[in-house]
């Protein structure tokens, strides 16, 4: 008889479980040195985030979010990057096979902080906006690092012409 | 019959509803659900207003295939979706801008309208990331007269 209430309440509380995770937010650790110093600075700390999924269901994202996205490589795995160029912008690249790129129609450019460490659109270029997954609020553990993320774009990184 | 046991009443229907819009959240985000199809592009396999019924089972465990019909996210434009059918898959030479070949890289698929002439596709806008495919097509299920399997099953 405990069986068929433990069951009862499973079948209630997964999907509610899961609608909250979808629709609000979740924990997340952050594995990697792409991001430092603000995640992870030394090698020893994994830094855990909450993610917001409710911040980005419109898509409006700002310039200088981290944001965490579906990597375009390999679908199973999602990347945490700073966003540092929206549509129209043109960004001055690092290594990325042409010099200056527009960024497109319903793209971002998304780098790491940890320049020369990091697999960032430097790498595989603008991404879609359909990949973006949740933008990093704040870094909920350990409690010696509680702090909000904030949203700023590295000054050498900013693009170099911007449309409003 | 008191305030006090409206207001109960009223609590014990919202946590109702509540179950049941988050099991109706997780039916349509994991397992399928019905999507209505609109634009020239998939003629004739498909025409404006199809209902069809999709599965999102098949893209989360990566086992797509050449051929399917899948539903994705707009490229350009992330609240809008498309419907196309996935002619390459990563490794696959495919034919895009201006004829010229190129290879589908590793993570992305090459998608085709079957209405070649009036399509705006990946040779337009080139391969779409898997990341971005959210449910297979399996049949049409309006028109009644033209119900229908899409895709292997």
């Amino acid at each position: 008889m405990w069986l068929r209430s433990f069951l009862r309440s499973m079948l209630l509380g997964v999907p509610i479980g899961v609608t909250f995770l979808d629709t609000v937010g979740y924990v997340a650790r952050v594995e990697g040195i792409s991001m430092q110093p603000v995640l992870n600075p030394e090698s020893k700390n994994t830094d855990y985030v909450f993610l917001s999924r409710w911040s980005v269901k419109d898509y409006n994202i700002k310039r200088g979010d981290i944001i965490s996205l579906v990597s375009p490589k390999d679908p199973n795995q999602k990347i945490i990057k700073r966003v540092v160029a929206l549509e129209g912008d043109i960004v001055s690249t690092l290594g990325y096979k042409n010099q200056f790129v527009r960024v497109p129609e319903g793209h971002i450019w998304v780098e790491g902080d940890h320049t020369g460490h990091t697999l960032d659109s430097n790498t595989f270029g603008p991404i879609s906006l359909g990949l973006v997954n949740a933008r990093a609020v704040c870094i909920v553990w350990p409690p010696e690092r509680w702090q909000a993320l904030v949203a700023k774009v590295p000054e050498h990184r900013m693009p170099v012409s911007s449309q409003i | 019959m008191g305030f006090a046991k409206i207001f109960a009443k009223t609590i014990g229907f919202a946590g109702y509803a509540l179950q049941y819009a988050c099991f109706t959240h997780c039916t349509f985000e994991y397992v399928g659900d019905f999507v209505m199809c609109s634009g020239p592009s998939m003629e004739p396999t498909l025409e404006t207003n199809n209902i069809l019924f999709t599965e999102h089972i098949t893209p989360r465990m990566q086992r797509l295939r050449r051929g399917d019909i899948i539903i994705a996210r707009c490229p350009t434009n992330p609240k809008q979706n498309i419907c196309k059918r996935i002619t390459g898959l990563p490794g696959d030479k495919v034919r895009g801008h201006f004829r010229r070949s190129q290879y589908v890289p590793r993570g992305h698929v090459w998608l085709e309208g079957d209405n070649s002439g009036n399509s705006s596709d990946s040779r337009v806008y080139g391969p779409v990331p898997q990341g971005l495919i959210r449910s297979r097509v399996v049949c049409r299920v309006w028109p009644l007269d033209k119900i229908s399997t899409l895709s292997q099953i």
